[in-house]
């Protein structure tokens, strides 16, 4: 299974980054193989729709489930229509993404069906 | 002629200025509320709000029927308000701009636009000869310039009760005299009231932060080539430093009005400066004819 | 952490002097370190004018993009005006500077680049602006996180919500209990931006038919996005019936009015010196009563930190 992994740097061992919509990069690891590649999140300067902007860009790349800190109702619903499982992992950036995975491979991550904060109104002008 | 009230820096007295104008000036005239977010001059006008009509911007509808899913919407939108995963549409009105940019690249034509409502515009008369309008935003809705763009195009009915087309009354086609009181700010919602303008009254207070204030705003009227002029607030509290940039810049100050308790207490209870002091009486009705000797207007 | 937001609805009514005083009274009371000021008031920011802080760090901030037409391939089909539903791109004949080619109005431009798509002759592209500048600075108080939105220019809630992410990293990073923002005025987009993620709304009101009337706007606002207010009485002598009225409005409510503060010359003199009020005049009725609100307000609503 290929899993997503929200992080700000280049390689495995880089800070967890829990804001999925912003976070700088994401860290592609395969459950089986361990092999992982690290992917640049298009959103992070987006002025509006940063979480649906990831979670199109997640869904090309063909992960089957993502872990971030915390997803909004847009990326969820989006995520949701694209058939990729949403995990939670602590909110803690002393976590490496390699750290994060161990987690999730030993069952300690739970997985979400919804959005877990209602989000904020980001049409942007003004 | 159409004369904008705005200021950069809040609660400098724009409302006070713009209401008290509209009192001095020679009627009829127009008197458009557009600070959207937080429209107070109806407090002072006291206008019958007779007329209602929703503003909303147009949200794209997709037809499943006729999608096929090829994702090119999603790709154009600037603003990410629609996602095509799969077989799944996916449409977030609250991002959405209204732009239609989605609809006209539809290769299918699948797509259609519903109506969002984001605020309404109501209207009717203040005092014989005051046709009043003025915008209000809905609560949690973040965008007040469509609110003001189409507050701007308001028709006043005629005396015989027939809507007219804005090309008929609007002021800009006739002699009449057009009042829009702006929002406080700097940005886009201020741009929007002061564009089309022929001639800016800037209020400011003789603080640091009035003058700053002050300065980003006349820098909006040079960009949109808008004449302007000063009228200074609280006048006697502070120091000279907005008096100086106005000379500099080659502003007009059009009037001064001092901080005194009681024009204060007679603002706060819904009283307008002219009506308040009588020592302002000819100062605004004056003031026109100021605005006309300055600007190429 | 918690985030507490000073707003107002209507503009002027003192919601930067209370901001700075209370930055003063904090850091006084032993908050010294303990607290990250940002100023979301971008387009008329004004805390740094009586913190006077120490400049840091500066950086352009891109906000939108506006539409470019490449005037050598145009070919002055009219379709880019046919379908900007923003009124932002100029006929020849529209223009002011007698120019033969359609052009776009920059302050007009949503970015929606639907003109883009649309141009037979593909002259039309998007370009970034930079459409102000973020700034970090060192105060007396605690740092400043503070930005100038240029004259004229959207996204300005886009601006705030950078401005507060740089201020939540600090206070993570250098484990700090308090992020004291200072909120713009009106219920839109920049307001929006101020309010997310607040725990605690601080509003400043006065006793006006206008205070009255934007106090329960902004209320509205709040209540939508679910943030609890306080409220605060400003020149609460200068009407005291309206003052009142306040009172018991709030209470109908259930909000807490947490202190008033007199009409007080003190503050305007203290503005033009550009100075924080509690810290040139601490005597002043008005410092005594901002006293008494901080008081409250770190006793009651922050101690549990």
């Amino acid at each position: 299974m290929k899993i997503a992994i929200s992080i700000s740097g280049d390689h495995i061992n880089a800070a967890f980054d829990p804001r999925f919509g912003r976070a700088p990069t994401f860290c592609l690891v395969d459950s089986e193989s361990g092999a992982w590649s690290i992917h640049p999140n298009p959103a992070i300067s987006s002025s509006g729709g940063a979480g649906i902007q990831a979670a199109q860009h997640i869904a090309k790349l063909g992960v089957q489930a993502v872990i971030s800190g915390a997803f909004g109702p847009n990326a969820a619903q989006t995520l949701e229509a694209a058939g990729i499982k949403m995990f939670i992992a602590p909110t803690d950036e002393s976590l490496t993404a390699a750290e994060v995975m161990q987690r999730f491979k030993s069952g300690q991550l739970s997985q979400i069906d919804q959005a877990t904060h209602r989000g904020y109104h980001e049409r942007s002008h003004g | 002629m159409i004369i904008a009230i705005a200021s950069g820096k809040g609660g400098t007295g724009k409302t006070a200025i713009a209401t008290s104008l509209a009192l001095a000036a020679k009627r009829p005239l127009r008197f458009l509320d557009c600070d959207v977010e937080a429209p107070n001059a109806a407090l002072f006008l006291k206008p019958k709000l007779e007329h209602r009509k929703p503003v909303g911007i147009p949200i794209p509808v997709i037809d499943e029927e006729l999608c096929s899913y090829c994702g090119r919407c999603a790709a154009v939108c600037e603003f990410h308000a629609i996602a095509i995963m799969g077989n799944k549409s996916l449409i977030f009105p609250e991002l959405c701009h209204g732009c239609g940019s989605c609809t006209l690249i539809c290769p299918e034509h699948a797509i259609r636009e519903r109506i969002d409502t984001i605020g309404v515009l109501e209207g009717g008369s203040a005092l014989p000869e005051i046709q009043f309008a003025q915008g209000i935003l809905n609560i949690g809705e973040p965008m007040a310039v469509p609110v003001i763009r189409e507050l701007k195009k308001w028709s006043f009915p005629s005396p015989t009760g027939q809507i007219n087309p804005i090309e008929q009354t609007s002021p800009a086609s006739s002699n009449g005299l057009e009042i829009r009181d702006a929002p406080p700010g700097a940005s886009c919602p201020v741009v929007e009231t002061l564009r089309g303008a022929d001639f800016a009254i800037l209020v400011t207070e003789p603080t640091p932060f009035g003058y700053h204030d002050l300065r980003q705003v006349v820098e909006i009227c040079r960009d949109l080539n808008i004449p302007a002029g000063v009228i200074i607030n609280r006048d006697g509290i502070g120091e000279k430093t907005v008096e100086e940039f106005c000379a500099s810049e080659g502003l007009p100050i059009l009037m001064r009005i001092p901080l005194q308790r009681n024009l204060a207490q007679a603002l706060a209870q819904g009283e307008t400066i002219y009506t308040a002091d009588v020592r302002f009486r000819a100062p605004f009705e004056q003031l026109l004819t100021k605005i006309r000797g300055i600007g190429h207007v | 952490m918690k985030q507490l937001v000073i707003l107002s609805g209507k503009g002027g009514t003192g919601k930067t002097s209370l901001t700075a005083a209370l930055a003063h009274l904090a850091a006084q009371d032993g908050w010294k370190g303990r607290i990250v000021l940002a100023d979301a008031d971008v387009d008329a920011a004004n805390l740094e004018l009586v913190l006077k802080p120490f400049l840091i760090e500066s950086q352009n901030f891109i906000g939108g993009k506006v539409a470019i037409i490449q005037t050598e391939s145009c070919s002055v089909c009219g379709t880019c005006a046919f379908v900007c539903r923003f009124d932002a791109v100029l006929s020849p004949t529209e223009s002011t500077d007698q120019a033969t080619e359609y052009h776009i109005d920059p302050l007009a431009c949503e970015g929606c680049a639907s003109c883009v798509y649309q141009c037979p002759t593909h002259s039309i592209s998007l370009q970034e602006q930079v459409a102000g500048k973020f700034h970090y600075s060192e105060s007396l108080y605690g740092p400043l996180y503070h930005a100038h939105l240029f004259p004229g220019q959207e996204n300005s809630g886009k601006l705030v919500t950078l401005v507060k992410q740089r201020a939540r990293l600090d206070a993570f990073d250098n484990q700090r209990d308090l992020i004291i923002v200072d909120g713009p005025p009106g219920i839109g987009c920049p307001v929006i931006s101020a309010i997310s993620g607040a725990d605690l709304a601080l509003i400043v009101t006065e006793p006006s038919v206008s205070g009255i009337h934007d106090l329960q706007r902004i209320l509205q606002t709040l209540q939508h996005f679910g943030v609890p207010p306080l409220v605060v009485i400003n020149k609460a002598d200068l009407v005291p019936q309206a003052t009142v009225e306040i009172q018991n409005f709030c209470k109908e409510k259930e909000i807490e009015v947490i202190g008033t503060i007199p009409f007080d010359l003190a503050i305007p003199r203290a503005l033009v010196a550009s100075e924080i009020v509690t810290a040139v005049q601490p005597e002043a009725p008005a410092s005594l009563a901002i006293r008494q609100v901080w008081r409250h307000l770190s006793s009651r609503y922050l101690g549990a930190l």
